[in-house]
């Protein structure tokens, strides 16, 4: 490669085309182990799943092909709605209590108190355990003998609920449960905070403002986008919440009356043969991920469309 | 904690820090350390199970009246179990670090054509790199499954197709991960262009300058990914269980749940906590050890993305 380089260097007008191609080709070359992952392991399977989601496909045989069948299917589907209303109670329920608790955190570690970079590790730390035996850890935590009952039984509440095995306490379960990792918000919480100008607060204080006036008319309006993004990012995370529920249920998606049967559970159900029909279910499977994609598409739209009324980005003038 | 609250007289700005003092900032460190504390007594727990008896499991005491390494021993070594957990750790050790590897090494390419080649269609490929972000990880789940049911593996690891094997775990780790190709983009840029171009004058390749130039200068964000790379892997529980079916090839996540269904769901939670807590420790050393990028890793992520 090198030699071609020097002679084109070299007083010849004529070959200037050619290092132009040969950089044209090296910049291919480099990007290739992308574009041949993306057009192998996510373009082709989303096109070929496009289709595979209008036909019956158990993998083995080729695919049948039935029209709209699985999505008239899914819409009369009963399970299909327990997995959706009980997504929405997580994305609804646990949102606005990470924003909430994870800028209340960020507040206080901005106070640039001492031992700040020790609480931040330590909040932090859950977040490098996502694993199996993290979510083991807290089965052992909400058993009904558990530390947090037994920290209950102490402050007066005897018969502390059944938090996995009751169904009106499974979700509220995982959400308590989901407060330990809430670390990796804070950090970027934090971060935003660090990035509003001092000068800021200066002229509001010469203006007149104190503490609640001050977080109201200058913390929030700056921190925005910050918000703005974590709430798009924490439900589209919590749309597809699938290990801890499938660990914590035993993958039974009859646990608990069905309250941990999410949509992704039900999904994989449906894809392995382990609810429904039995064998690959492949077509419907699918047809859930598409919907769900919709789904999570259609929210993130609306946030960007709400986004306008309450984010406020300095470029944008005032 | 006690420790922190020590003011050494040679440390001038903690002892400013603690000059301004106010009531509402103590009561704000007091919030903190109680919090910290909550944060860190799950783990406390999880240890204090682990070293109790059977008969200390019920009793109300948090640590064991006398610490045993029983539960330690019947988790690895009941019924010949130690074959398989070194089998998954062995397993996961292999997957993690093939992973880490591509992953770095691969992003690093893709990364370098974006930020300091130019060919036509670059930004409009680099625009499509960005929009992969936005796809649902679940969206791809079902079609990938059925992709690498097509792929041919020739009988490696035993298997005519990818099911069943490494592949589908490892080799798209060779293909860059969006959000780390843009990141290692950033920086790739912020690298002046006369470095590469006196290279080149020097009769030096682009893979020469990419790999004698260009990628020492980017260890550091090359140290994010591969840490942030080795915790996705080495947790990952969603890929092997949809991959890994004979119980030989399981890593160590699916074989920690292997070990609890084996129980019958109800298992005796000292020896459940002892095994948790070993299949924790490496990802618990790396952070502690590298703390700092990850810490920092996450603020340039959400500063980044936010």
């Amino acid at each position: 490669m090198s030699i071609a380089i020097e002679r084109s260097t070299g007083a010849q007008p004529k070959p200037l085309l050619r290092p132009r191609v040969k950089e044209e080709l090296k910049g291919w070359l480099f990007a290739s182990p992308w574009i041949i992952g993306f057009l192998l392991f996510t373009a082709a399977p989303m096109l070929f799943s496009i289709y595979a989601s209008f036909t019956e496909y158990n993998i083995t045989t080729a695919p049948r092909w039935i029209g709209l069948g699985n999505y008239r299917e899914l819409f009369q589907d009963p399970y299909f709605y327990t997995g959706l209303l009980n997504t929405f109670w997580m994305v609804i329920v646990k949102t606005p209590l990470v924003i909430v608790i994870a800028i209340g955190l960020a507040l206080l570690l901005a106070m640039d108190l001492p031992g700040g970079r020790f609480f931040r590790t330590v909040f932090y730390l859950p977040n490098v355990l996502a694993g199996v035996a993290a979510v083991f850890l807290w089965k052992w935590i909400l058993a009904p003998d558990g530390l947090l009952n037994r920290a209950l039984g102490l402050i007066g509440i005897h018969n502390g609920p059944g938090w996995f095995s009751d169904p009106a306490w499974t979700k509220p379960g995982l959400v308590v449960m989901g407060m330990w990792w809430i670390g990796g918000s804070v950090l970027i919480y934090l971060a935003g905070l660090k990035n509003i100008p001092q000068e800021l607060y200066e002229a509001g204080s010469l203006d007149g403002a104190v503490g609640w006036s001050k977080f109201r008319y200058i913390t929030l309006p700056m921190l925005s986008p910050t918000i703005f993004f974590q709430v798009v990012t924490g439900i589209i995370g919590t749309f597809q919440i699938f290990t801890t529920a499938f660990i914590i249920s035993g993958s039974d998606p009859f646990f608990a009356g069905q309250s941990l049967l999410f949509y992704v559970l039900y999904l994989y159900y449906r894809a392995f043969g382990k609810l429904g029909p039995a064998g690959f279910q492949m077509g419907f499977a699918s047809a859930m991920a598409w919907i769900l994609f919709l789904i999570i598409m259609a929210f993130t739209v609306f946030q960007l469309r709400l986004s306008k009324r309450w984010v406020y980005y300095e470029d944008e003038g005032r | 904690m006690a420790t922190t609250l020590k003011v050494r007289p040679d440390q001038a700005v903690r002892d400013n820090r603690l000059r301004h003092l106010s009531w509402g900032k103590i009561a704000a460190f007091m919030v903190l350390a109680l919090i910290s504390v909550t944060w860190i007594v799950p783990f406390l727990w999880m240890l204090a199970t682990s070293l109790k008896t059977a008969q200390d499991l019920v009793g109300t005491n948090f640590w064991p009246t006398h610490a045993s390494l029983e539960p330690y021993r019947s988790a690895f070594f009941d019924f010949d179990r130690l074959q398989l957990w070194l089998r998954w750790t062995f397993n996961t050790v292999v997957i993690t670090l093939t992973a880490v590897v591509g992953k770095v090494i691969s992003t690093a390419l893709v990364a370098y054509s974006f930020a300091r080649l130019r060919w036509r269609g670059r930004d409009t490929v680099f625009a499509m790199v960005l929009g992969t972000m936005m796809i649902p990880g679940v969206v791809t789940m079902i079609p990938s499954f059925i992709v690498f049911s097509k792929l041919p593996a020739f009988g490696f690891q035993g298997s005519q197709n990818w099911i069943n094997t490494f592949l589908p775990l490892t080799v798209p780790a060779f293909t860059g991960d969006a959000f780390f190709i843009f990141l290692m983009r950033q920086q790739m840029r912020g690298i002046p262009m006369e470095l590469s171009e006196a290279a080149k004058i020097d009769g030096a390749s682009e893979f020469r300058v990419w790999w004698n130039i260009i990628v020492p200068l980017v260890k550091p964000v090359m140290g994010v990914i591969a840490i942030f790379t080795f915790q996705a892997a080495w947790e990952d529980f969603m890929g092997p269980l949809l991959y890994l079916q004979s119980e030989a090839k399981y890593t160590l996540q699916l074989g920690l749940r292997q070990f609890e269904a084996a129980a019958g769901g109800l298992p005796a939670w000292n020896e459940l906590m002892a095994a948790s807590l070993i299949v924790m420790i490496p990802v618990l050393v790396v952070f502690l050890m590298f703390q700092r990028y990850f810490i920092e890793g996450v603020q340039i992520s959400g500063g980044v993305k936010g």
